[in-house]
């Protein structure tokens, strides 16, 4: 044969011969289940650490135990700095050059708006640990969250505040998306309990001193109580500032005061602040016979013997959104739409933030009752007695 | 408003704006002996911070801080021996890209020391909650001590420049270099000296404010811009005004909170420093030919 017909061949057979063993792993081997997390490690918050510190343990459990159905797990987590742009362009690349089968996360609600329709376009299964009920409402094909609504915590802390006798209060919100979803919500429920709110104000959220605006809240002498909503440490700075002023006023904060860090950054401050939040932080204390013990306990014995630091509510999150994914992916297998499904049929999973029933209209899964009223007593969170 | 609650604006607004007026003083010293603007300002009160408190774990209070300003008056030499001395001639431009470089390699340089969670130093006198009362009006102790100290320090400042031999080598430089160094004034030591004397002042009003505000690693990028736009609305250059300029600032932001929603009051410190631009360029204190001398 001619030189060049010979060569030919030979790169063609070539050709064949890679393409075919390129193709034998995909059948009949194990394929390793990538999932992307977009955390908020670093940035003004925190959340992201515990929530990442989470998933890579439970990842490794999952893999010493052989994985799902003989699948391991790879769990790809990028760090977005609580930034929403930041969680717009790790997203895409998780989507377009990982190929990843879910995304866990973000930490932030401001982030997860940012990618909602990403996910929602590109067909993406995306957890959220986010807490706005704006990222459910209105409910979104592949997008499901974890956290607890924010609307059931305004309406727990609403509750107490009735049996209180409080009827006119403050407000003050971080500007980060959790803060505005907060002040929306807080505004919104109030007429229902018979609550006015007399000042709303939004502080930044890295705010360093906050004592101009208690000054100003002090000024009004028919505030019965104070509102504080935000996931930063900011919030800490807000009870400082209010006891320093000698005001006693009551303080109720949102479910992101759920990490013994703001306590500890809030010192004397954060004694006595009413909050609602989810379970974990109280676990030993529950029942026996609390469906949720068992998984609060474990979950709170191997965090804490693997990163020598507390739980939160946050890693919490996590966790739920790590079980449920990979409970879905157990039983459909890994056909993103079947897992969808799967995850929209799910009732009664027990996860740290409460027991989960989803539904086509529900991609939360939780409601009033995954929340129990808290408060912190000596620098530690315990359940709040009435 | 009734007495006690503007006190309470006033207290915070003094504490705020002394803050301002320190990084402004520390500007305004490297300015003066090298026409720099150094954008890493706002860093050395980060590292004065976090230093202190990672000190604080085995060493007592006032030795950490000590310790902590005096490592950051180092770090501030070593920046200066190893960037700026050896450009000859330097343009504005060149200087500015410079600094702003150093201060986004300190900053990632701290969140690889110190992560990315918030630290504070205790409160140097009770907890979080105690607080003193004046005049009607409850204020933190700390907040005292955070202006006690930082008038202290210029109050020192101002002795030293004007009665020691070294601040006087340090204006005669800032004054004429050329006229300096044929005194047999070493000039490039004075710009060395120049950046730790900056450096050590941020670093003790970072370390006596990190109870209040807490110490995070990009603490210092807010604080040195608001730093800038109080060195520039008294002057560049000149001490005195810093602290008068940081003063009204503060102030004028505390008591936009008690008209406007607070979330305008970084909008307010912007425009104010928009308008005395306009109006008066070269700062509320500074005239067009004290300018250009340069002087302390």
């Amino acid at each position: 044969m001619k030189k060049h017909v010979r060569r030919g061949l030979v790169t063609l057979v070539a050709g064949a011969a890679a393409m075919f063993s390129l193709l034998l792993p995909a059948v009949g081997q194990a394929e390793t289940i990538k999932i992307g997390a977009v955390l908020a490690e670093t940035g003004p918050s925190f959340l992201g650490v515990p929530e990442a510190n989470t998933l890579k343990m439970l990842a490794e459990e999952l893999n010493v135990k052989g994985g799902i159905n003989g699948n391991k797990v790879e769990m790809i987590i990028k760090d977005t700095g609580g930034k929403p742009e930041s969680a717009v362009s790790f997203t895409k690349q998780l989507i377009e050059e990982e190929k990843v089968f879910a995304i866990i996360g973000p930490s932030t609600s401001g982030e997860t708006m940012a990618i909602k329709n990403i996910a929602e376009q590109t067909e993406t299964l995306l957890l959220s640990c986010a807490a706005a009920e704006v990222i459910v409402n209105p409910v979104a094909k592949w997008v499901f969250k974890t956290p607890q609504m924010d609307s059931d915590a305004v309406k727990k802390i609403y509750m107490e505040m009735k049996n209180k006798g409080i009827s006119k209060i403050a407000v003050v919100v971080s500007n980060s998306g959790f803060g505005k979803a907060g002040k929306e919500q807080l505004l919104k429920i109030a007429p229902e309990f018979g609550i006015q709110v007399l000042i709303d104000e939004t502080y930044d959220k890295a705010a360093t001193d906050l004592s101009a605006v208690v000054a100003k809240l002090m000024a009004n002498k028919e505030i019965q109580a104070v509102v504080n909503w935000s996931i930063e440490p900011a919030q800490s700075i807000v009870n400082k500032n209010i006891r320093q002023a000698g005001w006693q006023v009551p303080i109720f904060q949102s479910h992101g005061f759920g990490n013994i860090k703001f306590v500890q950054a809030a010192g004397a401050g954060a004694e006595g602040v009413i909050f609602p939040a989810g379970r974990l932080l109280v676990a030993e204390t529950l029942a026996a016979d609390h469906p949720q013990k068992e998984v609060l306990v474990n979950y709170k014995k191997a965090y804490e013997a693997k990163y020598k630091e507390d739980v939160s509510t946050f890693g919490g999150h996590a966790y739920d959104a790590f079980h449920i994914l990979c409970r879905a992916i157990g039983e459909a297998g890994t056909d993103k739409a079947k897992v969808r499904n799967a995850i929209e049929n799910m009732k009664g999973f027990v996860g740290t933030g409460g027991v989960f029933n989803f539904s086509a209209q529900d991609h939360n899964g939780l409601g009033l009752d995954a929340f129990e009223m808290m408060t912190v007593k000596d620098g530690k969170f315990a359940l709040y007695q009435k | 408003m009734d007495l006690s609650l503007f006190l309470q604006y006033l207290f915070a607004g003094v504490s705020y704006g002394i803050i301002y007026a320190i990084v402004a003083i520390g500007f305004n010293i490297i300015y003066n002996t090298t026409g720099i603007i150094n954008f890493a300002q706002g860093e050395f009160l980060m590292l004065g911070g976090m230093i202190s408190i990672s000190l604080h774990a085995f060493l007592p209070l006032p030795v950490a801080i000590a310790l902590a300003v005096l490592i950051t008056m180092l770090v501030g030499a070593l920046i200066e021996v190893v960037f700026i001395r050896w450009i000859d001639q330097p343009s504005v431009l060149r200087m500015i890209i410079i600094t702003i470089g150093i201060s986004i390699l300190i900053r990632e340089a701290a969140l690889h020391i110190w992560g990315e969670g918030v630290r504070a130093l205790p409160y140097f006198v009770g907890t979080a909650v105690t607080s003193v009362s004046i005049l009607g009006t409850r204020v933190s102790p700390q907040v005292l001590f955070v202006i006690g100290v930082c008038s202290v320090m210029v109050v020192c400042l101002n002795f030293f420049f004007k009665f020691t031999p070294l601040g006087r080598e340090m204006r005669a430089c800032a004054a004429n270099r050329r006229a300096a160094i044929l005194c047999g004034i070493n000039a490039k030591n004075m710009v060395t000296f120049s950046f730790m004397l900056s450096a050590g002042i941020g670093a003790l009003a970072g370390a006596v404010m990190s109870p209040i505000t807490y110490t995070q690693y990009d603490n210092g990028t807010g604080l040195a811009i608001k730093g800038f736009t109080v060195a520039i609305l008294g002057g560049l250059g000149n001490t005195l005004a810093a602290v008068a300029a940081g003063l009204l600032l503060g102030i004028i932001e505390a008591f936009s909170v008690s008209v406007l929603p607070l979330a305008f009051q970084d909008a307010v410190a912007i425009a104010i420093l928009l308008v005395i631009l306009f109006l008066r360029p070269h700062g509320l204190f500074g005239n067009s030919a004290a300018a250009r001398l340069q002087e302390f």
